[in-house]
Order: C-alpha cells, then structure tokens, then sequence
C-alpha cells in the first residue's frame, strides 16, 4: 500500500505534465480539425469533415511521402556516421571518453538558427565551398549545393547526428564485453563478431537514435525554409504556413493530426524493438 | 513592407519610462491620465527612443510591445479583442480587417493635428478615404530589384516570373501570399485583389512554372542576395532594395512596365484601447516632422508625411531614387484590399502553389 502511494506521488507530476502539455493540446487539435475556418483565423463551429478530404489529396500525401523520404535518408545517413563515432569513443580510453561525448554535444551551445545560417555561408554559390573549389580549379561553374533537398539533408543531419551518437554509445557501453571475448575465444574474425555480436545488442540504440532524427527532421520546418530556399515544402512548413499565413487552423490541425499519427505508429515499433531486445537479453 | 523574419525573435524591448515624467506636465487631454499605453510594432520599425521622447513630451508612459509580422498580431487582436493594445502597426489590409471586425476605433482628427503634414493624396487611400480608422505610416511599392551590371534593365514582370536563360537560377521571389500573388496577378493584367475562380488558378499556374526557375523564396534577405551576386535579380519592397543599393551603387530598383501594388503601413487604434486620449496623442506624435525624417532616412522608406519628406536631405533622394516618387505617381497604384470570404479560395490557391513540387 505504502508502495503504491510513493508511485502515485513519485508519477504525479510525470502524468500531469503529459497531460496538461500533450494530452490537452492534442485533444484541441483533434477538435479544431472537425471546423471550418474563420475568414480571419479562428474556429468557425461548423462540423466538417471537408479537412481530411482535403488532406488526403495528392498534392498533399505527396509532401507527407517527400518529407518521409528526406527524414529518411537524414536518419540513414546520421547513423552511418554516428555508428563508427560511437564505437571509436567507446573504444578510447576511458578518461578520454567524457571529453570526446563533450565534443559531440558541444555544436549545442550555439542556437539552432545560427547553425543553419552557417550551412547557407558555407553552400551557397559564392560561399566557402564553391570558391575553395574554385580556387583550386576543381570547377568552373559554382555547383548548385544550396536550396534544395540536398541541402536540407545535410542540414538535418549536422544538427541531430550527436543525438544519434549519443544513443549509440549508450547502448555500445551496456554490451557485455564476456560476449565480445567468447565470440573471439570460438574463432570468429572481428567482423563477424562485430556483426553477430555487437550490433546485434546495440539495436535498441540505433532504433532510438532513428526514431529521433526522423521524428524531428520530418516535422521540421526551419530547415527546409531556410537550407530549401522555401522551394521545397516538407510538412513542417505546411502547418506551418496554415496556422501562421493562410489562416486555416483547422486544415493545420488536420494536418497535424496526420504527422502525429505517423510518429505515434514510429514511437510504437521503436518501443517494440526495445522491449524485444530486453525480452531476448532476460532469455 | 514590413513583414515576416525567422531571426527576428521579438526581445523584451521594454521602454520603461521613469514617473516623475507623468507629473510633468498636463498639456494633452490625455496627459491626465497616469495610465499606460501599449504600442504593437515590428521591431526596430520606429525610432528606439520615441517612446521615451514621447513620454517626454506628453507625460503619457508607453510600452512597446513587438510582431514580426502583421498574421501575429492580428492573431493576438482577434483572439483577445484588441485587449491589452491601444495602438497597432499593421499593414493596410490588416487595418481593414480590423476595422470589417470592429476592433478599430475611429480616429478623431480634432485630437490628431498632425494629420495635416500628410500628403493630399494620403487622405485618399482606397482602404479608408479619409483616414477614419487608419493613419498612414510608411507608403511604397513592390518591384524588382537588379544589378545594373550583369543584366539589362528588365521592364516586365514576365522577366521575373519567365527569366532568359542566363536568369534561370538566379532570380528570387516574395513569398509573402499577397506579393507572391501580386506579381502574377499585375503580370496579367489582373487586379490584386481579384479572388475568381478562373484569376487564382491561372495564377497558380504561372506561378507553379515560375517557381521551377527560382534561386529560391526570399522575403528578409533578398537584397543581401543581390550583393553578394548570388542572385542577379529579385522580387522586392523598394525600401528593401535601397538598404542593397546603400551596399552597391550598380544595384537598381524598377517597378515593372504593368505597375506595382501600393504598399501602406497604418497606425490604426483599437476599439477596446481604455486610453483613447493618450493613444491619439501617440498617433499625433509619430505624425509629427521628426519621426517622419527618422522613418525615411534610417528606414529608407518613404513616407506620405510631406512635412518630413520636404525636410530630407537631397543627397539622399539621389543615392535612393525610388525615395523621390511622387505621391500623385503612387497613388495610380492598386492597393492590396481585405479580400473578405475570398481569402479562403485566396490562401488555398497560395497553399497549392507553396506545395507544389
């Protein structure tokens, strides 16, 4: 009894932040998405199911498939550096580690914005890139590095790689190192030990770090606005647009509806592949 | 045109302005009252120490709050009424608005000296003749602005939305719904304010097309552009276009052979302000010759305040050509209206285009 009660207080403010910050607003946004607009922004208490419809058109589903496909690479591509990142610091000695883990978290200490602003001074045509080239003769014409989807990638995974890093590590650090030792003791090389042994355990990381990038990067909107020139719509910038320019809080609400369904489903599998892990760690 | 930035987080730019002030003296109906006024702007859009000049002045203590652009603060007025603000800067289809809603309060010109500096021709805006509900602040057009030694001189709209060959890639447009639209809408002879059916879709076919030969969308940064040659050419406010031509004389600024929008920026009061007197004090105030001076000369924008326009500096007319347009020149242009229940067909017709591929 007394245990049950140190969980409910211990919960309390948990539950009631989830509530009030998450579970509130999503309910407002689900009921903003049955409305009509107001000419002037605002709710007009009219019930519609027009906005889903509309959501559903192709030009639509489409930006919710393009900007799928560019968090997805981001998310691919943020693991493949972050992986060997992560192995190399866990493989440093150890008081090295806290100063390399420093390191990867240490782009945090400048705003956001002003990372992004620096990526525009790098890729632009007469930034730091193109003119080094330039100057060393590899090219003639600037190459078109900035405002497009390459762009916005590189920008997504400059910023939520040392997340994925972190994640990693964490989860290369909990491998049991008796693991590593008797898979060698049977012979097999370092690469397939590495394969079968090591990354096999570190799956919940890299399924964490996954998740975040994409969750983050597919709901982003500075990015694409800044690093895409505008030219290139993902469905950040569409709710964006809706709640801040045309007005239509209730299609933005729709449309948020959307993105949180399709991260919610995301969170879902990721925690599956979590709990598998640790269900195949107890067995 | 004031209008959105992403970098510009609105600080807390509190002038806080001392008391003794208030005692000072009582020669405004309005400085009677110790009350505080609160004043909604876009940052850095009026001189950093009118309030505290103001306060001066009248005895009237004023409070600057901030809006990076004219959406969020008429978010903020409809969903509050227009509580907590007396006076808004906003532009003039906001005004409009405002006032369609009911949230702008009469303005009454025996309270409002002043208005007498204004040009003729800005008693006569197309939005509110007259000035009832709305006083101009800072007036100009929409057009291109190029450097004038890689590219000839462009005279239509089409260059901006259909560029030559060696343009493709290097042009810029406001994305700003109103202006993205206005430069399709001007390029078919169309007017601005045209909501049918048939104006909006074939300029979401123009501009879906134009959008394949775009550097990129640009609406804070695009005389920058222009500088650095990064973009030869751009879609800009022409107070925009002289703060790139202050950086390069080569840079030139042409409203296009098919015209421009007028672009007003108003002082409107709102109908819940508790503090009427104080607020047309205020408004009497920025009326007056010297902010007017401040606003064209720092902001380089002209402004329908004749008094202070006659003041400047002839210098700076020559550096800026666009600053010597004639009122009567202005005035043949179409303003941007209120477009009512078309805004609906309006911002889905603008959310199409932004999503097209």
């Amino acid at each position: 009894m007394r245990n049950r009660l140190k969980s409910v207080i211990l919960l309390g403010p948990g539950l009631g932040w989830l509530a009030l910050l998450m579970v509130v607003p999503c309910g407002l946004i689900f009921t903003y998405s049955v409305f009509e607009r107001g000419v002037y922004g605002g709710i007009d208490y009219t019930f519609t199911l027009e906005n889903f419809r509309r959501a559903a058109d192709p030009l639509f589903l489409g930006i919710f498939l393009r900007s799928a496909k560019i968090a997805g690479l981001a998310t691919l591509i943020a693991i493949l550096i972050a992986y060997p990142a992560a192995f190399a610091i866990t493989r440093a000695p150890r008081d090295w580690q806290t100063a390399l883990l420093i390191l990867v978290i240490l782009p945090f200490w400048s705003n956001y914005l002003i990372r992004t602003y620096a990526w525009i001074v790098m890729l632009n045509r007469e930034g730091l890139i193109n003119n080094g080239l330039a100057g060393l003769g590899v090219i003639d014409e600037p190459l078109p590095l900035l405002y497009n989807s390459f762009a916005v990638v590189v920008g997504l995974v400059y910023n939520y790689t040392p997340f994925v890093v972190l994640a990693i590590y964490a989860s290369l650090n909990r491998i049991n190192r008796e693991t590593i030792e008797a898979s060698e003791d049977l012979g097999a090389s370092g690469w397939v030990t590495f394969w079968r042994v090591i990354v096999p355990q570190t799956v919940p990381g890299i399924a964490a770090g996954g998740v975040f990038v994409f969750v983050l990067s597919i709901g982003n909107f500075i990015t694409p606005d800044l690093l895409g020139g505008g030219r290139l719509q993902m469905v950040g910038n569409l709710i964006y647009d809706q709640f801040l320019s045309a007005r239509d809080w209730p299609f933005g609400a729709t449309l948020s509806m959307f993105l949180i369904a399709l991260m919610m489903i995301l969170l879902f599998a990721q925690a599956m592949v979590a709990r598998r892990a640790a269900g195949e760690g107890a067995g | 045109m004031k209008t959105e930035g992403t970098e510009s987080k609105p600080g807390t730019a509190l002038a806080r302005i001392g008391l003794a002030a208030v005692l000072s003296m009582g020669a405004m109906a309005g400085a009677a009252q110790a009350d505080k006024i609160v004043i909604s702007n876009w940052d850095g859009y009026m001189p950093a120490d009118l309030l505290e000049n103001f306060t001066a002045a009248t005895g009237i203590e004023a409070e600057l709050s901030l809006h990076g652009t004219n959406e969020e603060i008429m978010g903020k007025v409809v969903a509050g009424g227009g509580k907590g603000y007396d006076v808004l800067f906003v532009s003039s289809p906001f005004a409009e608005a405002l006032h369609n809603l009911g949230l702008a309060a009469e303005i009454d010109h025996d309270k409002v000296p002043n208005m007498a500096n204004l040009y003729p021709e800005a008693m006569q805006l197309a939005h509110d003749p007259g000035n009832s509900f709305s006083v101009p602040y800072a007036w100009g057009t929409t057009g291109l602005c190029y450097r004038s030694d890689m590219m000839e001189a462009p005279t239509s709209w089409n260059d901006l939305l259909e560029p030559s060959d060696d343009l493709k890639g290097k042009v810029t447009m406001l994305s700003t719904d109103r202006w993205l639209m206005g430069a399709a809408a001007l390029a078919m002879g169309k007017s601005l304010n045209d909501t049918s059916e048939e104006t909006l879709s074939a300029a979401k076919e123009k501009l879906i097309a134009a959008k394949q030969d775009l550097l990129s969308y640009d609406d804070t940064t695009f005389y920058q552009k222009v500088v650095s040659g990064e973009a030869t050419m751009v879609h800009a406010w022409d107070g925009w276009c002289n703060y790139g031509i202050a950086e390069n004389a080569d840079i030139k600024y042409v409203v296009p052979s098919e015209g421009s929008d007028l672009w007003v920026d108003t002082i409107v009061i709102t109908a819940a302000s508790e503090n009427s007197e104080a607020a047309h004090a205020f408004v009497d105030y920025v009326l007056g010759e010297d902010v007017g001076i401040w606003v064209a000369s720092n902001i380089l924008y002209k402004t329908p305040n004749q008094k202070a326009m006659d003041a400047l500096d002839a210098s700076l007319l020559e550096s800026f050509p666009n600053m010597a347009m004639e009122p009567s020149e202005l005035i043949k242009y179409e303003q941007l209206r209120d477009l009512g229940e078309g805004q609906k067909a309006f911002a889905r017709t603008v959310t199409e285009i932004m999503a097209a591929q």
